[in-house]
Formats: C-alpha cells, sequence, structure tokens
C-alpha cells in the first residue's frame, strides 16, 4: 500500500463570514489576503511535508486551484519543485494538473520533466479537467474543457516519449517545432493517477488508459460503485482490476485526547468545508458538463454526496442569516463522522475505523487529509501521530490484506480469471447506517 | 392571447439538419436569436406575423438543431446562415437580431451586406463597449443573467410568461445546452469581434435600426451609439425604463418601432 | 554593488559535431538528450546556485531557453522554486520570463507569487520578449512579440497590484475574474529588472519605467552607449539614471592556474559559444524585429550587437567542413579576451581587468558568467575562488567607485541636475584608455 498525506494550502486568515456571505470560497476579494501571513503558512505547509517524508510516508500528495483562498497552491508545481529537492525518498504525487487551463501544455511538460530530473525520479502527475472554477479564473473555454484535456494529455505524453522535432497540430493546440530539451527522468514517462469525485466518464477513461484512479473522500457505496464500474470496463479490456487501481483519501484528524481531535475536525467545517458551498454557476460553467452530467444535474441543485448540502439557496443578507448558517454547518459534523466522510480519535480509535474503510475499498493508494485552521502545534501533533503511530499499523492492515500499490502490481498486469472481470472491494460491509445520502 | 399559428420544419444546410420556427404570412423575417436560445412566441412575433412571415432558425448547438463542431466562432456561424439564406432563395431578407444574434447580423452584414434588405439590431453584443462592459453571463446562472436582462423581473407579464415559476428540468437542460454553445463561439474576446469598429464600414446602403434599452445592463448603451455612429446612415432608438430585453419590456413602443422601420 | 552568479544550465553530453553541423544549438534533436545524465547535471547547477549562497554572493540569477541543450532552464522558475527554500539569503534574480511565450499570463504570476512567498521576499522578476526560437517552441506568434510583452507585463503587474476580482479584456489576453489567492511578499510588487542583447527599444521602455537594464555581455563599446540612450530617455522621464539602473553580465573564468584558467574559458566556445551559431530563420522568426531592426538587419547578415559576431566570424556560417569550423571557432578565443568579452586567470589577474569593466561601464548589478563544459571539480573551485577571492575584492571596488544598486538607491529615484541635463553613467575615457 502506497501511503500519503494531503493537505490543501488553505489560507486561513480569510474571515470566515466573507466566505459564508457568497456561499463560496471561489470569488472572495483578495483584498483579504496578507502575504506576510500567506508566506508563513505556505511555508508551514511545506515544512510539514518535509516532516512527512522524514517520517516514512510514501507519498507527499499535491493538488492545485486558483482564485480561492481556500488552496494557496495555485501552481503547484512551484511547491513540487521544491519538495523535489527538500525532500529525499517520497514520492511527489500531483493530483492534478488542472491541463485544461494551462494554455501551453508544453510549458507544462517541460516543467514536470524539471521536475522528475531534479527529484531523482520520484514525480508522479496526475491530470485534472479542474473544476468549473479553474476555468473561469483562468479563462479557459469550459466548452472546450473535455477536448483541452484529451489534447492537452496526448501533447505532453506525445512531448516525452516521441523523438523531437516533430510537429503537433490539434483541434487546439498547435505546435510546428516540439523538442524539448528536458525529458523526465523515469523511462518511459512517469507514472500517471487520476483523480476525481466520481464522474463516470473520468472512471471510464482511467480504466481504458490503466491510470489508477484516486476518489478524493467521496462517500464508500458510490466510491465503490465507481471502482467496480472501472473493475467492469477492464474486465472487458482485457485485464482484471485490483488494488493497483484505486486510490482514496480520506479525511483524517488525530490527537492525543478524542476532544482534541473532535476539535480539530470540526474545524474541518471552517467556511462550509471543502466543497460545500459550490456554487452551480461557478462549479458548472458553460458547456463544462457532459450532456449525461447536465441531465442529472438537471434534477437536482448541485453535488449530494457531501453532507449538510443545500442548508441555504440564497446570499446571507443579516447577521442573524449568517449566524444561524454557521450554527447549521457545524451542525452537520455529526452527519460527517456518521457517513465516515471524516474520521477522528487518537491512534487507537482511529484504526478500526480506518481499517473498516480499507475492507470496504480495498484501495492500493491511500493518503490522509488534514484540513482546517488549527494552530500549528495541534497541526503537528497530528501528522507526528498520524505518522509515527497510525501509519506503521496501516503498513500491516494493507499487507494482511494484500492492498498491492501501483509500484508492486503493474496496473493493468493483472489476468482476467476465467476471462471474466472480478468485483472489487466488499460492497457488503458498508453498513446501512453509513451508505450516505 | 390568441398567438399565430406557428411550427417547427427542418432545413438541411450542409451536414446539419437545421430547426426552423415559422409563422405568419407575407415576405420573410429572418430572427436571429439570442444567447439563451429562442425564448418563446411573443406579442410582438404576433404583431409582425400579420404582414411577414417569421423564420427564426434554432442556431445549431441550442438544443433542438444539433451541434455543428466547425462552428467556432460568431463568423463561422454567419457564414453558415449565409448558406442557408441562399439556398433556401431568401436574399435579399429582412433581419432581426437580438444580443448574440445582433452581433451575428452584423457579422453577416459586413461580410455581405446584399443578403440583406434591411437589418434591425437590438441591445447587440459584437462591439467592445467604449464605456462599460458586457455583462459575463459564464459567471451567472441563467436565471441570475435573465433577471439582470431586464429592469423590472418581477412584475412583468411578458417575462413571467417566459421565464416564471420554477425552473424545469427541460429549461435548465436548454439553457445549459445556449450556454455551452455560446461559449464555444463567444468565449474570448467575451461577446465582441475586436475588429468589428473597422469591419463595420464595409456595411454600405443597408437600412438599419438600432433598439436599445437606455437601462440595458447586459450590453451597454455606448456600444449601440457606436454601432449607429459605424453603420452610415443607420437609426438609434432607444425606451427609458428598459433593459435589455425590449421586445419583452417595451413591447408596445417596440413593435411600432419596428413595423415603421420595416413598413 | 550587487554581485551575481550566473549558469546557463547546459546538457553537454552532446557530440559537439552536431551542433557545428547545424551551426545551432535550437534544433538538435532530443534524441541525443539522456535523462539520467541531464538529471545528475541539472542537480549538479542547483549544487552550485546553493553553494554561491553559502559563499555570499549577492544574487543568484536565472534564465530560461526552450528546446536547445544550451539551457535545461525550460521553465526556469522550477529552478527558481527549489532556490527559494533551499538558499537563505541571496536574491533569486529571473533574467527573464519570456511572457510572450507563456500563453497564460496569469499563471505566471501566481507562480512568481509563490516563489517569492516561499523565498520570503528574494524574488527579482524580469521579463523578455524570448529569443526567436522560444517563438518557434512554444509556437507563439512572433508578429505580435512585442504586443504580447507589453500585455501580458500590464497584465501581471495588475494581478499583483489591484484587488480583485477584476476583468482583464485586452488584445490577446481575455480573462473575466482575475483574484489571484497567493501575492507577492514584496509590496507593492518584486523590483523588476529586464535583461537584454542591446535592442534599443527595450532599452528605451526600462528606462520609462525605472526597471534595471541588464547587458548580457555585449561589447562594451555598443554597451555604453546603450547606457547614454537609457540616461537620455531617463532624463526625459525627469530622472538621472545612475549606477543602480545598469547591470552586466560578464564571462569569467578563474581558476588557480593560468593555464587551467585558460582551459575553462576555451570550454566556453563549445558548439560556438552562446549565441554564435544564429540561424537567422531562428533568430528572427517573421514579425519578431521593428521595422528599424530588420532595417538594421537588412544591410548586414546577422545582428552586429550579438557578441557571437567576436567570437565566430561569419563567413562560417557558409562552411561545410566541420573541423574546419571548428578550429576557426576555437581560433578566435583570443580575440574574445582581448575585447574582455572572456576574462580568465587567477584570482590575483582577473583583477585589473574586471576593474577596468567596472570603470567603464559603472553598472550597480554585476554578474558573473561560467559556462561550457567542464569537470565538476573544475566549476566548483572557480566558483569558489571568485565567491572567496574576486568577490570581496568586486566589492571594495563597487564601494570605491560608488557603485550604488537598486537595494541602495531606488532606481528613478536620482533627481536630474538643475539645467535639466542628465550626466553620463559610464565612462568612455577608460574605454579609451586602453
Amino acid at each position: 500500500m502506497h501511503i500519503m498525506f494531503f493537505t490543501e494550502r488553505a489560507y486561513h486568515a480569510v474571515p470566515e463570514d466573507e466566505v459564508l456571505k457568497i456561499r463560496s470560497f471561489f470569488g472572495v476579494s483578495n483584498k483579504f489576503f496578507d502575504a506576510q501571513k500567506g508566506s508563513q503558512l505556505l511555508n508551514e505547509y511545506i515544512d510539514e511535508k518535509i516532516m512527512c517524508d522524514e517520517m516514512g510516508f510514501d507519498g507527499l500528495m499535491l493538488n492545485e486551484h486558483h482564485g480561492t483562498p481556500f488552496c494557496m497552491g495555485a501552481v503547484m508545481d512551484v511547491e513540487a519543485a521544491v519538495l523535489a529537492r527538500a525532500t529525499k525518498r517520497a514520492k511527489i504525487v500531483l493530483l492534478g494538473n488542472p491541463i485544461p487551463t494551462v494554455a501551453n501544455p508544453l510549458r507544462l511538460a517541460e516543467e514536470l520533466a524539471m521536475i522528475d530530473m531534479i527529484s531523482g525520479g520520484r514525480l508522479v502527475p496526475g491530470w485534472v479537467r479542474g473544476a468549473g472554477s479553474e476555468q473561469l479564473a483562468n479563462n479557459a473555454n469550459p466548452a472546450y474543457n473535455r477536448e483541452y484535456f484529451d489534447e492537452a494529455h496526448d501533447l505532453i505524453l506525445a512531448a516525452w516519449t516521441r523523438p523531437g522535432p516533430f510537429r503537433w497540430e490539434g483541434k487546439h493546440f498547435h505546435y510546428r517545432f516540439v523538442n524539448p530539451w528536458v525529458l523526465p527522468l523515469q523511462k518511459p514517462h512517469p507514472p500517471i493517477w487520476i483523480p476525481g469525485l466520481i464522474s463516470p466518464e473520468t472512471v471510464k477513461w482511467c480504466a481504458h488508459h490503466r491510470y489508477p484512479y484516486v476518489a478524493l473522500a467521496t462517500l464508500l457505496k458510490p466510491t465503490l460503485e465507481m471502482f467496480n464500474m472501472y473493475a467492469k470496463i477492464a474486465g472487458d479490456l482485457g485485464y482484471q482490476a485490483g488494488p493497483e487501481n484505486f486510490g482514496y483519501l480520506q479525511p483524517v484528524f488525530c490527537a492525543d485526547t478524542e476532544e482534541k481531535a473532535e476539535e480539530l475536525g470540526k474545524n474541518f467545517l471552517f467556511g462550509g468545508g471543502f466543497s460545500h458551498f459550490a456554487r452551480p454557476e461557478w462549479m458548472f460553467p458553460p458547456g463544462y458538463n457532459s450532456k449525461e452530467a447536465t441531465r442529472r444535474l438537471a434534477a437536482q441543485a448541485a453535488n449530494p454526496n457531501l453532507p449538510g448540502h443545500g442548508l441555504i439557496d440564497h446570499d446571507p443578507t443579516s447577521d442573524a442569516e449568517l449566524q444561524s448558517l454557521k450554527k447549521a454547518l457545524y451542525g452537520t459534523y455529526p452527519e460527517w463522522l456518521r457517513q465516515s466522510q471524516m474520521i477522528t480519535g487518537t491512534p487507537k480509535t482511529i484504526v478500526p475505523k480506518l481499517r473498516h474503510v480499507l475492507e470496504v475499498l480495498r484501495p492500493g493508494i491511500f493518503s490522509f487529509w488534514l484540513d482546517g485552521p488549527a494552530p500549528l502545534k495541534d497541526r503537528r501533533r497530528c501528522v507526528e501521530l498520524l505518522g509515527k503511530e497510525v501509519l506503521p499499523q496501516l503498513r500491516e492492515i494493507g499487507k494482511e490484506l494484500g492492498l498491492s500499490d501501483p509500484f508492486e502490481v503493474k496496473p493493468g498486469s493483472r489476468k482476467l480469471s476465467n476471462g471474466k472481470a472480478e468485483a472489487v472491494g466488499r460492497a457488503d460491509l458498508i453498513a446501512e447506517s453509513t451508505m450516505g445520502a | 392571447m390568441a398567438e399565430t399559428n406557428h411550427k417547427e420544419e427542418t432545413f438541411r444546410v450542409g451536414e446539419t439538419e437545421l430547426r426552423v420556427i415559422k409563422g405568419g404570412q407575407g415576405k420573410p423575417l429572418l430572427v436571429l436569436h439570442g444567447e439563451l436560445g429562442f425564448p418563446g412566441w411573443l406579442q410582438w412575433l404576433d404583431a409582425l406575423a400579420k404582414k411577414r412571415t417569421i423564420w427564426i432558425p434554432l442556431h445549431p448547438g441550442f438544443g433542438k438543431t444539433p451541434m455543428a463542431s466547425w462552428i467556432m466562432n460568431v463568423r463561422d456561424l454567419g457564414a453558415f446562415y449565409s448558406r442557408f439564406i441562399r439556398e433556401q432563395k431568401l436574399a435579399p431578407v429582412d433581419v432581426i437580431g437580438f444580443s448574440l444574434g445582433g452581433w451575428l447580423a452584423a457579422e453577416m452584414a459586413v461580410a455581405n451586406s446584399a443578403q440583406f434588405g434591411k437589418m434591425v439590431l437590438v441591445g447587440a453584443a459584437g462591439l467592445k463597449p467604449p464605456a462599460g462592459e458586457i455583462m459575463d453571463m459564464f459567471t451567472m446562472t441563467a436565471r441570475g443573467y435573465l433577471n439582470a436582462n431586464v429592469v423590472d423581473s418581477r412584475t412583468n407579464p411578458e417575462f413571467a410568461k417566459l421565464f416564471g415559476g420554477e425552473q424545469t428540468p427541460e429549461q435548465f437542460e436548454a439553457w445549459e445546452d445556449a450556454r455551452a454553445e455560446t461559449a464555444r463561439i463567444a468565449w474570448a474576446p467575451y461577446m465582441y469581434t475586436q475588429s468589428m469598429p473597422e469591419l463595420l464600414a464595409n456595411v454600405s446602403g443597408l437600412p438599419t435600426l438600432i433598439l436599445w434599452g437606455k437601462q440595458d445592463a447586459v450590453t451597454p448603451l455606448s456600444a449601440g451609439e457606436l454601432y449607429h455612429q459605424k453603420i452610415a446612415g443607420s437609426k438609434l432608438t432607444t425606451f427609458d425604463n428598459c433593459g435589455h430585453m425590449p421586445a419583452v419590456e417595451k413591447p408596445a413602443d417596440f413593435i411600432k418601432a419596428i413595423e415603421s422601420f420595416l413598413g | 554593488m550587487h554581485i551575481m552568479w550566473f549558469t546557463e544550465r547546459a546538457y553537454h553530453y552532446l557530440p559537439e559535431e552536431e551542433v557545428l553541423k547545424r551551426r545551432s544549438f535550437f534544433g538538435v534533436p532530443n534524441s541525443f538528450f539522456d535523462a539520467e545524465k541531464g538529471s545528475q547535471l541539472l542537480n549538479q547547477y542547483l549544487d552550485e546556485k546553493i553553494y554561491s549562497d553559502e559563499l555570499g554572493f549577492d544574487g543568484v540569477m536565472l534564465n530560461e531557453h526552450h528546446g536547445t541543450p544550451f539551457c535545461m532552464g525550460a521553465v526556469m522558475d522550477v529552478e527558481a522554486a527549489v532556490l527559494a527554500r533551499a538558499t537563505r539569503r541571496v536574491r533569486i534574480v529571473l533574467l527573464g520570463n519570456p511572457i510572450p511565450t507563456v500563453a497564460n499570463p496569469l499563471r505566471l504570476a501566481e507562480e512568481l507569487a509563490m516563489i517569492d512567498m516561499i523565498s520570503g521576499g528574494r524574488l527579482v522578476p524580469g521579463w523578455v520578449r524570448g529569443a526567436g526560437s522560444e517563438q518557434l517552441a512554444n509556437n507563439a506568434n512572433p508578429a505580435y512579440n512585442r504586443e504580447y510583452f507589453d500585455e501580458a507585463h500590464d497584465l501581471i503587474l495588475a494581478a499583483w497590484t489591484r484587488p480583485g476580482p477584476f476583468r482583464w479584456e485586452s488584445k490577446h489576453f481575455h480573462f473575466r475574474f482575475v483574484n489571484p489567492w497567493v501575492l507577492p511578499l514584496q509590496k507593492p510588487h518584486p523590483p523588476i529588472w529586464i535583461p537584454g542583447l542591446i535592442s534599443p527599444e527595450t532599452v528605451k521602455w526600462c528606462a520609462a519605467h525605472k526597471y534595471p537594464y541588464v547587458a548580457l555581455a555585449t561589447m562594451l563599446k555598443p554597451t555604453l552607449e546603450m547606457w547614454d540612450l537609457y540616461t537620455a530617455e531617463a532624463a526625459a522621464h525627469g530622472y538621472q539614471a545612475g549606477p543602480e539602473n545598469f547591470g552586466y553580465l560578464q564571462p569569467i573564468f578563474v581558476h588557480e592556474t593560468e593555464e587551467k584558467a585558460d582551459e575553462l574559458g576555451r570550454n566556453f566556445l563549445f558548439g560556438g559559444g552562446f549565441a554564435n551559431f544564429a540561424r537567422p530563420e531562428w533568430m528572427f522568426p517573421p514579425g519578431y524585429n521593428s521595422k528599424e531592426a530588420t532595417r538594421r538587419l537588412a544591410s548586414l547578415y546577422a545582428n552586429p550587437n550579438l557578441p557571437g559576431k567576436t567570437l565566430v566570424p561569419q563567413h562560417l556560417h557558409s562552411m561545410n567542413d566541420i573541423a574546419a569550423i571548428k578550429k576557426a571557432v576555437y581560433d578566435n578565443y583570443d580575440t574574445a579576451k582581448e575585447s574582455l568579452q572572456i576574462i580568465t586567470g587567477t584570482p590575483k589577474s582577473v583583477m585589473p581587468k574586471l576593474r577596468k569593466v567596472l570603470e567603464v561601464l559603472r553598472p550597480g548589478i554585476f554578474s558573473f558568467w561560467l559556462d561550457g563544459p567542464a569537470p565538476r571539480a573544475d566549476r566548483m573551485t572557480c566558483l569558489k575562488l571568485l565567491g572567496a577571492e574576486v568577490l570581496p575584492a568586486v566589492r571594495e571596488i563597487g564601494k570605491e567607485l560608488g557603485l550604488a544598486d537598486p537595494f541602495q538607491v531606488a532606481p528613478g529615484s536620482r533627481p536630474l541636475a538643475a539645467s535639466g541635463r542628465p550626466e553620463r553613467v559610464g565612462s568612455p575615457e577608460a574605454l579609451a584608455a586602453g
């Protein structure tokens, strides 16, 4: 099992009310950004990653968002570059670069090649379409998002593997002299993993490319459904999916006492939590969704996967409204716990809960996720407990359950038995009480 | 309200099955709808349908007419309709374009003004406004954008007829289709052609009426004034206490202005 | 005086003949690239930068080129990010980001903001139009190069200083939601320096923006002329230019003996030297040059301002015999040394030559430049001697000559004399002194 640590690199000094007022992190004016505080925080996040490397985590996971205090990793490759040199052992896992928004994918190919070279071949790049808001922040036409994604993906892979100079003339990207003089150290190219919020289109695409699919803290039941959809397509393509094809990101808050852990866990709901207030006009800009996805949405207002969704449908205008909204938001906390969307406790109490998640999903890739504003020493203690106490136990559970990671078993290399795909995970272990919305 | 009998017909334009709403009688009048699609048959269409055959093509990709992926900008769409006009022998046809449809009409006029008889631009996009900016529909919900289209979204009866009540799944999907196709052709530069002021000098001998709401929050009046200044012999008529939808907000004045212009 | 250290991060393990026969580094197929060797070299270059931080240099200078073995800094911001964390004290000086080629300048603004934040405010960004070949490598339309440059520059500055969200709709860049949530630590924004190969257009633009102009190893005489042009333009904008407005990059090779230093110096000519075999079709793609520049070119085969002219005689471009070309390239070494285009020697023997350059140009910013394939140990020796012996001596000369850097005197803050007439910054007399 490949065990990672993840955190959005949030700018916590943003006044929570500013987020609640517009029901969104994206869109809060950057006049609230204090570069001194931001600089200090960003370096603390890097310190944390370095600490994880030293404690023996297998991977350090990064992500990227633009124009939001929720994540200062606006260009996560900058952080990846820092870590390439400042860490020694851990893989640097990028989940993922929003390739439809970069406008010059060849520069990205060079950027990543250099990071792989500097890190001594420890890069695991991944691609995303980018949230709707990323399209707005970068003014990347959402109606061509999927086309940009496919083309940029193909171009980057070609730049890494096809000897130059060559021409690339796609629908959206046009180059007549592709010949980068930096190339990834890993051959033929670094392993590629894809994160997702269980969009069926992406899951299918991953199965076709034999890319491991990492579900980002989605509910267990629909997640397992997607894993099995992957496995079925894999079967049609002639291979058996295994743990090495799947990953899962799990919010975990660990402390020396249950009370302290709870306190950390509650902070996760700051400003409404990570994609809580997903304003539809920013989450789903024009043409971003496929026809199928639009039809799914037509019947429902927004992402229904999260507890407490749909608490309000208008911007709160008065103080009283803000206060009652805040109360309602933090009131959803037990629901998060009940659905295993968040795990809190001491090392001793969280391990059984983690075991449950691992038994159900059987992922070969697993990442802890710590977020929410918290005092530095509490965060540090959490990371320390995860690294020193939880991680070794998880590794044992992984062995016991046979959760091979993509470095142990090559994704797509597992043979079908009797020519038929076997189901993955253990749906039968999902208790009724945790089935979710 | 007695609505004029109108129906949908299909015309083949190249590879595309173009859906067209047709109604009324007399000389053809081409109506180019805006960025959220054809909203529905309204008072002003009833009035004009008495003397004219109304042709309302539903732009490719806006839902009913399938998307034509080769169309990647408004000029491409204009070329598509030029072919349609030529093949249906409609030229010179009178045209009314609304918002994005106004931009489309302007693109077609600068390419070949002889294909039109008379041209009406209503709150047309297509020009970078000298003052103010074109409201960014792509960072708003369709509903929010529509509400901002008019001065009074709460009590206007025509507006309520079109957009009142709960949003239906069909409406949501149609708006998403329209928004997506508009993004395909008008994402950046947003809603204008940079060379349009210069190109408009190529419009010659085309009687043009420019209609604008004085309180238009979508395409600022400054753009209407620039159209007026650049199209030789054009006439600019503005409506008081009116936003981006004079046909909905000021139907009587709107009908009068168009009838007296088209004759 | 702000003293820096610079190297292109060349990939040296390629057959020199491949360069010579094409008369260009750009365009050599990347099938000659071995990622293992490249990786080791790229880390070695980073080691050197980290070492120069420890040695007490004021700045480490980076540059960027695409699609050429001459420079593996294809995205130098990756290296800048590494150094932001791996160094403690030095300024990280980017000369410069080729802004017309990045296609999404807002992402670049975010990238640089993060680097400034991580480094604790040690970033000095700079902009270039990018060599002609960068336009080809990135497929950035060279005919709009200057427009892209101006617009991207203005957008980046706006993103850094204007509260968001705001719209940006210019001729080439269209954004409707500019609101980055990473911003530079340095306020109102990091200092900006501009490097150049003495294009008068760029020099004037720098003077108008009060940006220090760093001449990249150009010949002393035309460099001085550009200083005068800058100074005149500065006066037109109401200020007196000073050393803080100027910088110079100097190839220099130091070792324990003259012979060893010479060996290093000769390596600088590997493949013809840095801008030497500038194939016109790649250096000057369509529309890249202004009308004036094109007219200058029309009467000359190539840009006479490029140091390559002295390093490689023009007739080599039409030769086919690789061995003969190679010989001619290296035969030119002595000329390059005579004109101080290359300085070699022991820490002691290079000082008079360096003093001369400083007396002539009077730059507030000065960078040593070491390049050419050489064993790691020799490069480290060179760097160590530069840092431990040459740097303190140069610092003393800087004090003696009053060479204020942009951190001591804000560029553009020096008042004009009452007469309104600017004083010359450099010294043609010192150049004539021989």
